[in-house]
């Protein structure tokens, strides 16, 4: 192990390790977990360099404040996030997303809040230097697994880095900001349970994002979904954005920490291309949804991954 | 053998075994359950990324960025099913049950008309099929109890009920493994570990598809074991 590390001086309000998540467990019960918005952790790593998969830390609404005790990195925030860096000197930089800074020791990391949006993330150089669990360095809290014993950041942990920075040459690229309100969807396993009248609503109406809002789900609060079926299915196993509607009518979108298998009906499924767009959103917002047919949505993620790709490749030295 | 292939979201596949819940139709569930997890596990089928099987249906999670559905659907309707078997891939345990921890056992016998000693046998001489295990890690869903045993749910949810606690809803039997709120009726709790993220290797005690037992052990056992 390195010598080289932060000390947490106020761990934010969720701050966990993630990666792209755990797979191959969700018959034990395991949910995959994993960054909610796997395009800002995919963009985090390749400006520091790193490999496509190596951990960062993700950060909800205000972030962490950490101090480099030990050592010299390289860093760079994805997101839309407010963040400074306070240098040894008490010089202090307003950082920019999308963007590298080179950390000397002594120097503190600020990450204020995330703007219009939830999740942001701070990859790092090297990477840190966590334990993985069955192959992952996510930490699900819920269950306690993954590194820092499965728990969420907390004050005067100390967090481990795997290298110490050599090169201070920094890089930037440039993210479009998607800030449509339209969630595209699939119709779910159960959608003919809904009266024709809910199956037209859910798709013509908005609906409010409520507080009850985390990484493992998003309830919403709009049109009452009438089940003119049965209000519980057999539960059966669950994937990313399932849309469900317990007997309240109210619907919950099952989100990246998902309960790995439920009993309620579901109406729809949020489709991969706006799932990063949805998990940004935060509560007190407006969304709707737009149904598509599967052949659009295959076809829409693959469009994406490619604008992601072009972000990465975009990826330019600072002069 | 399952009656419907279906796309969920566009990211998975449903194998829906019918409407049955019976342990003959979750027997066909885990056989493919078994077959689709050797097959990722081998490297045949890059880019399916869980398989998780419930009571009569198998739920596939993909990465659309590395396998389409169609290929996941081919392989699906080429499974000849005469050749899976179930036995070899299924575990048989015994697990330790202190009764003396019950919750609701009082309540219980006045409900059946059955004495408390009773429906403690009953739980002790069922052979257990562990159905499925999630919602949260290494939480079985086990049948099927003796229909003079069937309960519904409490009427109010516990807010927390201890680890290791053993509970009985309808022809049905779980364990918790953690801390959490519930509402069957708890019957007794076992010192075993049923999810352990200390060991990697394996973590989690039960798997669907495995074979189980419950044996009786005193408060004193209990603590013993807990401590090991």
């Amino acid at each position: 192990m390195s010598n080289y590390f932060f000390e947490v001086l106020r761990p934010g309000i969720n701050t966990t390790f993630q990666d792209k998540g755990r797979f191959h467990m969700q018959h034990l019960g395991v949910t995959p977990g994993g960054c909610m918005d796997l395009d800002l952790f995919s963009i985090a790593n390749a400006l520091v360099g790193n490999i496509s998969d190596e951990g960062v830390l993700e950060f909800a609404y205000q972030g962490p404040l950490l101090k480099l005790i030990k050592g010299r990195t390289k860093i760079a925030i994805t997101g839309n996030v407010l963040f400074q860096i306070i240098k040894l000197d008490q010089e202090i930089i307003n950082g920019k997303c999308n963007r590298t800074y080179v950390l000397d020791e002594g120097d503190q990391i600020d990450i204020l809040a995330t703007k219009q949006s939830a999740y942001g993330y701070m990859a790092l150089e090297g990477g840190f230097d966590i334990k993985p669990f069955c192959k992952s360095v996510s930490i699900l809290s819920r269950a306690q697994i993954g590194p820092n014993e499965g728990k969420k950041i907390k004050i005067n942990d100390k967090i481990n880095i795997k290298i110490n920075n050599k090169n201070k040459k920094n890089f930037l690229t440039k993210i479009s900001n998607n800030v449509k309100s339209t969630i595209r969807v699939l119709t779910g396993s159960q959608f003919h349970y809904f009266s024709k009248e809910s199956q037209k609503d859910f798709f013509s109406k908005e609906y409010k994002i409520s507080n009850l809002t985390d990484r493992m789900g998003m309830r919403l609060e709009g049109a009452v979904m009438k089940n003119i079926v049965n209000t519980n299915i057999r539960s059966e196993g669950i994937i990313k954005g399932a849309i469900q509607v317990p007997a309240d009518g109210q619907p919950i979108i099952l989100l990246t920490d998902y309960p790995t298998i439920g009993g309620y009906p579901k109406i729809a499924n949020v489709t991969s291309v706006d799932y990063s767009l949805l998990i940004q959103k935060t509560p007190g917002e407006k969304i709707s949804f737009k149904l598509i047919e599967l052949h659009e949505a295959e076809q829409l993620y693959n469009e994406h991954l490619k604008s992601i790709s072009e972000v990465i490749k975009n990826i330019k030295e600072i002069n | 053998m399952f009656k419907k292939l279906n796309n969920i979201g566009d990211c998975g596949i449903v194998c829906d075994f019918g409407d049955e819940v019976n342990q003959k139709i979750n027997a066909g569930v885990i056989k493919l359950f078994h077959h689709v997890q050797q097959e990722v596990l081998k490297g045949n089928l890059n880019g399916i990324l869980n398989y998780t099987p419930s009571y009569n249906k198998l739920i596939i999670n993909f990465n659309l960025e590395k396998i389409t559905s169609s290929k996941i659907i081919d392989f699906l309707k080429s499974v000849d099913f005469s050749k899976l078997n179930l036995s070899q891939n299924s575990k048989k345990w015994t697990i330790p049950v202190c009764y003396d921890f019950e919750m609701d056992l009082e309540n219980m016998s006045k409900t059946l008309k059955i004495n408390k000693d009773e429906i403690i046998n009953i739980h002790l001489n069922t052979d257990f099929f562990v159905y499925m295990v999630g919602f949260i890690p290494g939480h079985p869903f086990m049948g099927d109890l003796n229909s003079k045993l069937f309960l519904n749910r409490l009427k109010t949810p516990r807010v927390k009920i201890p680890p290791g606690s053993v509970g009985i809803v309808e022809k049905f039997c779980n364990i918790y493994p953690y801390e959490s709120p519930g509402g069957w009726n708890i019957i007794g709790r076992t010192p075993t570990k049923l999810f352990n993220a200390q060991n990697e290797s394996s973590p989690c005690l039960l798997s669907p598809g495995d074979l189980v037992k419950f044996k009786s052990i005193s408060k004193k056992e209990f603590e013993k074991l807990a401590n090991e």
